[in-house]
């Protein structure tokens, strides 16, 4: 019989070995995305942060820092030579946005294109709360017209 | 009366499941609506893929309108295009411009021999940066650009029969009412 000792051991190096795989493919998924030459971490973090908020136009659901699409890459590699430029974070997205529109935010200006989007949550709310509170006010009527409830002190 | 309401909710929510549906086998969900329409096209200085030491610019192309035809010999996409364009580049009455986009020379020639060369011309990117200024993230892609470096239409994806003479052609057509 084997004992529990045993089965872990014989278990364990499949998991190391497992682990060790992971770690692997990890490592190759980081070098997937190409070192750049920052000047500093700040800068570096700050070209991380931005590029999270672009959209990747091949694969529409990965942002720019993600995304292994060769476009994503040429885009990549022209924030990063618009940052040593001196341009801010705004120029550059005005620079994306001039050629691809607004699409690559994935923060959605207002404009009137959005208008829906922004506003049609709250307006479809408001209008939930309109129906909810006639319905109210009519039962309430209702049962006004009706012999008054009895009151007998028990809230249930 | 009210015991209808349920009813009239779950008919609105169809209405609105079937307008979805309908609105997307009309629209592309993924295409990227270009900020470039009716703005002129951005200058460029690309070589042709025949001889890459000739040049050819935007200014040099100015004067009459022309149709830029980005395409590559790795686009799947574009070899379904390709003998719509065959058929009925000639029709359009304006030149068609091949832009081979980040595509190997050779693969581009020999894409072009085997399955003819509907252009007038061939423009070659291979880095692809030009392309960005466009706007463009794929291929194919189009843009009819008028006399005066304008880009006055753009299609994303293959040209079809039904896109060419619905959008194309009224699109060329009204660029000749201009300029008579």
């Amino acid at each position: 019989m084997l004992s529990v000792h045993h089965i872990l051991a014989r278990a364990c190096p499949r998991v190391w070995m497992m682990l060790v795989l992971l770690l692997a493919v990890g490592v190759a998924h980081a070098q997937a995305i190409e070192p750049l030459p920052f000047k500093d971490q700040a800068q570096e973090v700050r070209f991380q942060d931005l590029t999270r908020q672009l959209r990747c136009l091949v694969c529409q659901n990965e942002n720019l820092a993600d995304s292994n699409a060769e476009l994503a890459r040429d885009l990549r590699l022209i924030v990063f030579k618009l940052m040593q430029e001196g341009k801010t974070d705004d120029q550059i997205k005005q620079y994306l946005v001039a050629r691809y529109s607004s699409f690559v935010l994935y923060d959605p200006p207002l404009q009137p294109g959005t208008w829906l989007l922004w506003f049609g949550p709250p307006a479809i709310l408001l209008a939930g709360a309109g129906v909810v509170l006639v319905a109210i006010r009519r039962r309430r009527q209702a049962s006004a017209a009706m012999e008054p409830p009895i009151d007998n002190g028990d809230d249930w | 009366m009210s015991r209808y309401l349920p009813l009239f909710g779950f008919a609105l929510l169809l209405a609105l499941f079937g307008f979805g549906i309908w609105w997307n086998t009309q629209h592309d969900p993924n295409e990227v609506p270009s900020p470039l329409i009716n703005k002129p096209a951005p200058a460029f200085d690309l070589p042709t893929l025949d001889d890459p030491a000739h040049l050819v610019s935007k200014a040099s192309l100015l004067g009459k309108p022309y149709l830029l035809n980005v395409f590559a010999s790795w686009c799947i996409a574009c070899g379904e295009e390709h003998p719509v364009l065959m058929a009925e580049g000639r029709s359009l009455g304006i030149p068609v411009i091949g832009y081979n986009y980040k595509d190997q020379p050779q693969d581009a020639k020999d894409w072009l021999r085997t399955h003819g060369n509907p252009y007038d011309l061939v423009i070659a990117d291979f880095p692809g940066r030009t392309a960005i200024n466009f706007g463009v993230y794929g291929a194919p892609e189009s843009f009819l650009i008028d006399a005066h470096g304008v880009i006055r239409y753009k299609h994303i994806g293959p040209f079809t029969p039904k896109i060419i003479s619905q959008e194309l052609k009224p699109a060329i057509a009204a660029l000749a009412q201009e300029t008579r």
